[in-house]
């Protein structure tokens, strides 16, 4: 890696000063930043460590029962917290134990890697990503492959999720990096159904609008088996699976999860 | 000696306790006084003319030592090449030079074109970002079959063109060959790829290299499978450094696979620049370097064609490869689809006529050598799967097909110039069935049915060649080195033993196994005796570890020695007991004169060897130390039966592998437990290479899976319960252990069988047009096989 300054800052407002710096990149829990360091694909000028940030750590529910984990959450405590299972569940089997005692939502959201898990219960639950600026909703943060709403310097503090009736997340994994080579997040909430897939499309994370409408009407594995698997255009070709493989195991996965659901 | 030591026990590895507890000492971890840090440039282009190379600017950066480019190896030789293969119209090989460094033309992703040598590996990569390199980009070169055609780009100018030879085997086979399938009541064709795979050591390839000016001595530590060879080939046909001027040690090695049995352009690097900065220079590769700079294995494309007649009796086989060397020629890389690859295509059956015909192909890919089973698996893999696909055509179980053909009578010669000395194959298949409940798979599959999962068996039975060998065939045959082995066996005074072996541990257990045969021979403890291996300045010239050699041919070398030492020892006891030598027997680590109860211990007699006060000075020398070369007289063959059991998920294509038994013929068994290690980690690669491994280049030449994001190693998760046995042994006749080798054998067995238990589990699925799925069985391409 290149030479970089490292800076520990005590409070999210002094965090955000620090990121006003030249060249300066926020670091969460390393993941995926510290490998792009090491084989000097980025050359930040300063890091600026949120990882102390004990304001920004920790789940607890607001008063609208929306389940709020702070930024710097790391997976294994969300995979612990167990009060959203489907966000547990997913949280429990990213990566290996290391990676979850390690990388925390607010990076995995900040970072949106087309193939990562959290961004699909994030668009999948309706959340608002809260930053030291202003909420997002989730319908408006993902715009495509590694871009999200995010100003520069801008910090995710918070992610709010409302708590679904029913939920699970099945991931089918790309054998190599075990990433989702398709992930699909389903959610059955009071006023409607959300389905969120990662891994699959060249856009990034996005909802299955078809299989909502479906599970809307019929909330189960046959309304899903009744579909067409979405188009395999527009959907990831690459070592591990072609585009129509990807949109075939999206239809295969919703089914999955839908029976899951609990 | 304890009774729960020596041949046959499972004694515990001696060698983990520093594995396992990081005390280890590999060749990272040797850091010499004023080491320089080597930094390799390499092309980012699989095929490209280099216009110019611009230093000035780097050769200023903070800590720069020296940049080299190939104008600095002028007069240095290439990296050699050890092995000439001869084609079908009796004209050698063609052979390109392979520089050093990159020399007017880059041939792979990954080909060094200039290092940085400096103080830091930090202020090395600093300035290597300095240097400019001005490349143009020139059409690469990727398919086999392409490269051949009349007016492809060549990889080689000088070459005539991509073919580096045309191989057939039997040749004086082939019409009769091709007039057997001509008339056979049945031929089984399969046309399928054997996949480029990456070995991945655990650890990565380092040198380190010093060199001593006031003596003009040079020492190379390096990661290799056999130092002595590294000595020879980089001293005398790079360098230009004599023998006794250059050591080479390979000290703990994590793990080789065939990929550190080559001599690699890194290494003669370090050595040079050494003496030309005068301090020493140190490289230790990234694992992305490995994946672009680590020899390759496999990637064979073959159709092969079985003829039988009306009863499923096999008749003719005829093999048609094409085979990739990548852009230069790795040291062993023309012999393996070749002599250890045509020379298996028997496997365990009386086929009387069999023609191979092998092209092999310079491509602008990474080049490719012996990875673990070498060539053998390629063998395996293709016969195996076009048996178990004539099985289905001819309507024949594929079980009771392999046993109509099996070899029975032993020795027996086959068609393509290898004499098995012994083997049992219904003996390994009688096992399988029984440790894999056979009987009950039709039960397993129904209920894998109601789970809406199809469940497959698959079989294989696999022949190895082992200890390649005698070194006056393998002369004929074009290899430019000897396959004996050495060891020397120096007893102390005080009786202990030191055994200085020409082969090398890296992993495989030597030194608990080898002391294990000494203990047993002399009677003493296992502890009694240290195993030395690794420091050609330590033990004699010895070829080093591969191809499953070890222990019959470098255990044979140590046998051969150790009886020198006991004869001596006995001439030795009779002096002091007073007897006759013919009458001296050694039992329990004791010489006794037979019929009496006279008695000397061995440290007795040791003490005496070196201590001669009351020695028979007269008739033989002090000391006890003998040396051995070891040549075998025939390859070993070990054999066995393989059963893997899989279910499908029919929705996304997902192999689950539900059990994998062995049942193998090693002859002979040192050390159970290591054997069993062995056959594990044997088929960990073998189902690695089968359902997940890959090894893919992009229509640019880029290595599209050249980190672990891509590059899908096995995991304990992808790999079920092995059952493992080695109960049917047929000892080998011709080497004085009787043994066989063990540690590719899991790798050559298993690829076959799983594929056979996939296919199987479609074709009960109703998927009947599927009879063959290239590996590795990825979802996606079964998934793909499935709706095709």
């Amino acid at each position: 890696m290149y030479d970089f300054e490292i800076t520990k800052p005590g409070s999210i407002a002094d965090a955000a000063k620090a990121l006003g710096g030249d060249d300066a990149q926020a670091l969460g829990g390393g993941q995926t930043l510290i490998p792009t360091l090491k084989q000097r694909l980025a050359s930040p000028t300063t890091l600026v460590s949120l990882a102390g940030l004990s304001e920004m750590v920790g789940i607890c529910k607001d008063d609208d029962g929306r389940l709020c984990i702070g930024g710097a959450t790391t997976h294994a405590a969300v995979a612990a917290d167990g009060s959203y299972p489907g966000l547990s569940g997913l949280a429990a089997h990213i990566g290996d134990p290391a990676v979850r005692n390690r990388g925390t939502i607010g990076g995995s959201l900040a970072n949106n890697d087309p193939s990562a898990c959290y961004p699909a219960a994030a668009l999948g639950s309706g959340a608002t990503i809260v930053t030291n600026a202003r909420e997002i909703a989730a319908d408006d943060y993902f715009k495509g492959l590694f871009e999200t709403a995010l100003e520069e310097g801008e910090i995710i503090t918070e992610v709010k999720f409302p708590v679904p009736e029913k939920s699970n997340y099945q991931k089918f994994v790309q054998p190599a990096s075990r990433f989702a080579l398709v992930g699909v997040f389903v959610a059955k909430y009071a006023d409607g159904v959300r389905v969120a897939v990662t891994g699959a499309s060249e856009e990034g994370v996005h909802r299955w609008t078809a299989a909502e409408e479906a599970l809307n009407a019929n909330f189960s594995a046959d309304a899903i088996a009744g579909l067409d698997a979405p188009s395999g255009d527009g959907m990831i070709n690459d070592l591990h699976g072609s585009g129509e493989y990807r949109a075939h195991l999206v239809k295969v996965m919703t089914g999955r999860a839908v029976a899951a659901a609990a | 000696m304890p009774k729960d030591e020596g041949i046959g026990a499972s004694s515990k590895r001696r060698e983990d306790l520093r594995f396992l507890t990081g005390k280890g000492k590999y060749t990272d971890d040797i850091n010499l006084q004023g080491q320089a840090y080597a930094y390799f440039i390499r092309s980012d282009v699989a095929h490209g003319k280099i216009n110019s190379i611009d230093t000035s600017a780097a050769e200023k950066m903070p800590g720069v030592e020296q940049i080299f480019t190939a104008k600095d190896f002028e007069g240095v030789g290439g990296v050699p090449c050890g092995w000439q293969v001869t084609d079908r119209h009796g004209e050698p090989m063609q052979e390109p030079k392979h520089p050093v460094l990159a020399e007017g033309k880059v041939r792979h992703v990954g080909d060094p074109i200039a290092v940085v040598v400096a103080d830091s590996l930090a202020e090395a990569r600093d300035a290597a970002e300095a240097v400019e390199i001005d490349i143009t980009e020139l059409e690469p070169v990727l398919n086999m079959k392409d490269a051949l055609k009349d007016g492809a780009t060549k990889v080689h100018d000088d070459l005539t063109s991509n073919l580096c030879y045309d191989w057939g085997f039997v040749e004086e086979n082939r019409d009769a060959v091709d007039e057997a399938i001509k008339g056979a009541h049945h031929v089984t064709t399969l046309e399928l790829k054997n996949n480029r795979l990456v070995a991945n050591p655990m650890e990565p390839r380092v040198a380190v290299a010093e060199y001593d000016g006031s003596t003009d001595d040079y020492t190379l530590y390096t990661t290799s499978q056999n130092p002595h060879v590294i000595r020879l080939l980089m001293g005398a046909f790079v360098l230009g450094i004599p023998e006794h001027k250059l050591r080479v040690v390979a000290p703990d090695v994590g793990g080789g696979f065939g990929a550190k049995i080559y001599h690699y352009a890194e290494e003669a690097f370090c050595t040079f620049a050494a003496k030309q900065v005068g301090r020493p220079v140190k490289w230790t590769s990234s694992r992305s370097e490995a994946f672009m700079s680590d020899a390759h294995g496999r990637d064979h494309v073959t159709k092969i064609e079985l003829a039988m007649d009306k009863d499923g009796k096999f008749l003719a086989i005829r093999t048609d490869t094409h085979a990739n060397m990548g852009a230069y020629l790795s040291t062993f890389a023309p012999s393996i689809p070749t002599w250890l690859h045509g020379t298996l295509m028997a496997g365990n059956y009386t086929t009387p006529l069999i023609y191979v015909n092998v092209k092999a192909v310079f491509t602008n890919t990474v080049p490719v050598d012996a990875y673990r089973g070498a060539g053998r698996p390629e063998a395996t893999f293709q016969l195996e799967r076009v048996v178990d696909k004539a099985a289905r055509e001819m309507g024949i179980d594929p079980i009771e097909l392999r046993r109509r053909n099996f070899i029975t009578e032993f020795p027996y010669a086959t068609p393509v110039a290898v004499e098995y000395d012994t083997g049992d194959y219904h003996a390994t298949m009688d096992k399988l069935l029984e440790m894999s409940d056979h009987a009950g798979f039709e039960k397993r599959a129904e209920e894998s049915k109601k789970n809406g999962k199809l469940r497959g068996f698959g079989i294989a039975h696999y022949i190895e060649a082992c200890g390649i060998a005698p070194s006056n065939l393998v002369g004929q045959l074009g290899a430019r080195a000897g396959l004996y082995e050495s060891a020397t066996v120096r007893v102390n005074a005080t009786g202990s033993i030191s055994v200085m072996t020409g082969s090398h541990s890296h992993g495989q257990g030597h030194e608990t196994s080898f002391a294990q045969v000494v203990a047993d021979m002399i009677g003493v403890d296992e502890a009694q005796i240290d195993i030395v291996h690794g420091d050609t300045s330590k033990v004699p010239m010895g070829m080093g570890t591969y191809g499953s050699r070890s222990i019959a041919v470098g255990g044979s070398a140590m046998v051969r020695a150790t009886e020198k030492i006991i004869n001596k020892a006995k001439k030795i006891a009779a002096h002091l007991m007073e007897a006759s030598e013919g009458d001296i027997e050694l039992k329990d680590g004791a010489f006794t004169v037979a019929g009496t109860d006279k008695s000397v211990a061995w440290g007795d007699v040791t003490l005496a060897a070196y201590v001669p006060h009351n020695y028979p000075l007269e008739d033989i020398e002090p000391g006890l130390e003998e040396t051995a070369f070891y040549d075998p007289a025939n390859f070993t063959y070990p054999s066995g039966a393989y059963g893997c059991e899989v279910e499908v998920d029919p929705e996304t294509g997902k192999v689950t592998v539900l059990g994998f038994s062995a049942a193998d013929d090693f002859g002979n068994i040192i050390n159970p437990m290591i054997v069993e290690g062995q056959v594990h980690g044997g088929l960990a690669q073998g189902i690695g290479q089968a359902l997940v491994e890959n090894c893919a280049y992009d229509e640019n030449g880029q290595l599209l899976s050249g980190s672990y994001m891509d590059y899908t190693m096995p995991r304990a998760d992808d790999l079920p319960m092995f059952k493992v046995d080695h109960s049917s042994i047929t000892p080998c006749t011709h080497n004085p252990l009787g043994v066989k080798g063990c540690g590719e054998a899991g790798a050559i067995g298993s690829p076959p069988a799983l594929v056979s238990a996939v296919v199987d589990a479609l074709q009960r699925g109703g998927h009947t047009n599927v009879t063959h799925i290239d590996m590795p069985l990825t979802p996606d391409r079964v998934w793909a096989a499935m709706n095709s």
